[in-house]
């Protein structure tokens, strides 16, 4: 039942050959065996099984969808009532959050039951999932090798087939870089498009939820249930939501694409260059015209990322103070004693270091050199998207520069692990949707293209996703310990 | 960028965030590289862009001034450090 997809899932329940019940024991069970891989940080065995139970009653009394009594995991970033919700910090270690976010009660509306919550990046601030408090994740292709962050987990479970689905964040492209490192896919919708409520804030202007999942179609499926208007996000967009599954088979004949020059430049690997251009070909094989095209301000977009987020970043984490709810320190002298060392001690080292990178950088004297400067540059890099995405349908390229690297082979040195993101960041400065897609494997670890659309055009970045998949069978592909 | 250790010292204090004396080496490197690092960005002309804060540009939505939440103290308290009688407890500020 592992290797199922969504939509295989979800027409077996129907037909009442397998019962939700039967299928979160199966996905429990697999998480259980393989617990090396540190895809969790929490197991909710026993409301799982309640879920299943009720999703099965509900089935029966046939009020039931297409995702009702389907498991999925959710990243420990979204707010559980009643569950820890560590988003991956010694800070929040002890948090029971009192509330779901509107993302997890849609879901558990639509019927899906909730297998545990996955590891991640510290507050989501990290690009291997090695700055997690509970230990880096393993890629489940190879032992040692970094599964990509920060949605780690969630990417490493589903990839593992330990759930069949999972949510994700992306901030600087924490769900399309662990999609490509582990071979599935995942889709980071327009910002706004999916409710920020309940999902714990890095840097507000960038943070977007979305759907990790084996294909195309379940991302859809997802979505569908995912999107739309709340009014607890104040950013959240006021815009009907599409049946996303409703378009997937649409043709790409005339679907014209643009392959940005600066994603295929210096420093992208050549094995990924190729299965890249090999996916554009087979999209070019069913009609699409692809032509080249610029985003001249690409190579600005990592400095003032690193300049806007741990700006938002480090007044969002504000609130972490040692008084209503996680991390205190022991003993402490004074007020001022109490704040410093609750966060001294509940923050990581990469935490601290993006916290005193937005302090300073909004800091009286330097606000205008800085922050205003980075957000400048933010305009400038939007408008390169918006000119080429007035050309043609969809940009294509790469996710990331090379395959899964080694597990510490980076954590030494911030700058150089920043730049593996070159390809995602852009994207979420630019507020735009983006699909990460497996194209195949370049020295038996995992290749994902990259699909970027114009504001709110997710059903057609899922329809070019979908009917990739039609034609190829990466997404398929599975790890062989885990199969 | 070369920032002195004083100056992480500063910003730690400024960002509330105690970070041990032995540590403070190791944060002024990495700071002084990224910032050295996001200097780049001086180079580009931007005199005459503004400054984007929000990709699609939409204003901050309003809602009507009524009470939308019911009292909750119970339970957010319940996973507070320490409270007594609806109290959230710290080490005393006046003397």
């Amino acid at each position: 039942m592992y290797h199922q997809t969504l939509a295989e899932l979800s027409q077996r329940l129907a037909t009442g050959e397998i019962t939700s019940v039967e299928l979160t024991r199966h996905f429990l069970q697999r998480m259980a065996e393989h617990s090396a891989l540190n895809a969790f940080v929490t197991a909710t065995e026993t409301q799982a099984l309640a879920q299943a139970e009720a999703a099965d009653r509900r089935r029966a009394q046939g009020h039931s969808g297409p995702l009702t009594g389907i498991p999925i995991a959710h990243k420990d970033i979204f707010c559980t009532q009643g569950v820890l919700t560590s988003c991956g910090s010694k800070m929040l270690e002890n948090f029971i959050a009192p509330y779901s976010a509107t993302v997890v009660e849609k879901l558990e509306q639509a019927g899906m039951v909730m297998l545990g919550k996955t590891n991640m990046d510290e507050f989501a601030m990290g690009s291997s999932n090695e700055t997690s408090f509970y230990g880096p994740v393993q890629n489940p292709w190879r032992q040692n090798a970094v599964p990509g962050g920060s949605s780690g987990g969630s990417a490493a479970a589903v990839a593992a087939r330990l759930a069949p689905c999972a949510t994700g964040t992306d901030t600087g492209g924490s769900i399309r870089q662990p999609a490509a490192l582990c071979g599935i896919t995942g889709l980071k919708p327009t910002y706004g498009r999916v409710s920020r409520w309940g999902m714990i804030a890095y840097a507000s202007s960038l943070d977007q939820g979305g759907p990790m999942t084996q294909t195309a179609e379940d991302a859809a499926l997802l979505l569908n249930v995912m999107a739309g208007f709340d009014e607890k996000d104040s950013t959240s967009i006021d815009k009907p939501v599409p049946d996303y599954s409703k378009s997937l088979n649409d043709s790409l004949q005339g679907l014209r694409i643009g392959l940005p020059k600066e994603f295929f430049g210096e420093g992208l690997s050549p094995a990924v260059n190729d299965q890249v251009r090999a996916a554009v070909e087979t999209l070019k094989a069913q009609g699409a015209e692809v032509k080249d095209v610029s985003i001249p301000s690409l190579p600005l977009a990592i400095p003032a990322y690193y300049l806007i987020a741990p700006a938002e970043a480090s007044a969002n984490l504000a609130r972490y103070d040692g008084v209503r709810f996680g991390h205190r320190c022991q003993n402490p002298s004074d007020l001022t004693d109490l704040y410093t060392r609750s966060r001294g001690e509940g923050f990581g080292q990469e935490v601290k270091r993006r916290i005193l990178i937005g302090s300073y950088a909004l800091s009286a004297g330097y606000y205008d050199a800085y922050y205003l400067k980075a957000q400048k540059v933010r305009r400038l890099l939007t408008e390169d998207f918006k000119k080429a995405l007035s050309e043609v349908d969809v940009l294509a390229g790469p996710v990331t520069p090379t395959t899964a690297f080694g597990l510490g082979e980076k954590t030494d040195d911030p700058v150089h692990m920043y730049l593996s993101d070159i390809y995602t960041i852009a994207i979420n400065l630019a507020g735009l949707p983006a699909l990460s897609i497996p194209v195949g494997f370049a020295d038996g670890l995992p290749v994902g293209m990259q699909l970027i659309g114009d504001y709110f055009s997710e059903a057609r970045l899922l329809n070019v996703g979908h009917r990739y998949q039609q034609l190829t069978d990466w997404h398929r592909a599975m790890p062989t310990d885990f199969s | 960028m070369a920032l002195t250790t004083d100056a992480v010292s500063k910003i730690a204090h400024l960002a509330r965030v105690a970070i041990d004396d032995a540590e403070l080496e190791g944060y002024r490197q990495d700071l002084s590289a990224i910032l050295d690092w996001v200097a780049q960005l001086d180079a580009v002309a931007t005199d005459h862009v503004q400054p984007l804060a929000h990709p699609l540009e939409v204003t901050q939505r309003l809602r009507v001034d009524q009470v939308s939440e019911h009292d909750q103290r119970t339970t957010f308290q319940a996973i507070a450090p320490a409270v007594e009688q609806g109290l959230y407890l710290v080490p005393k500020v006046i003397d």
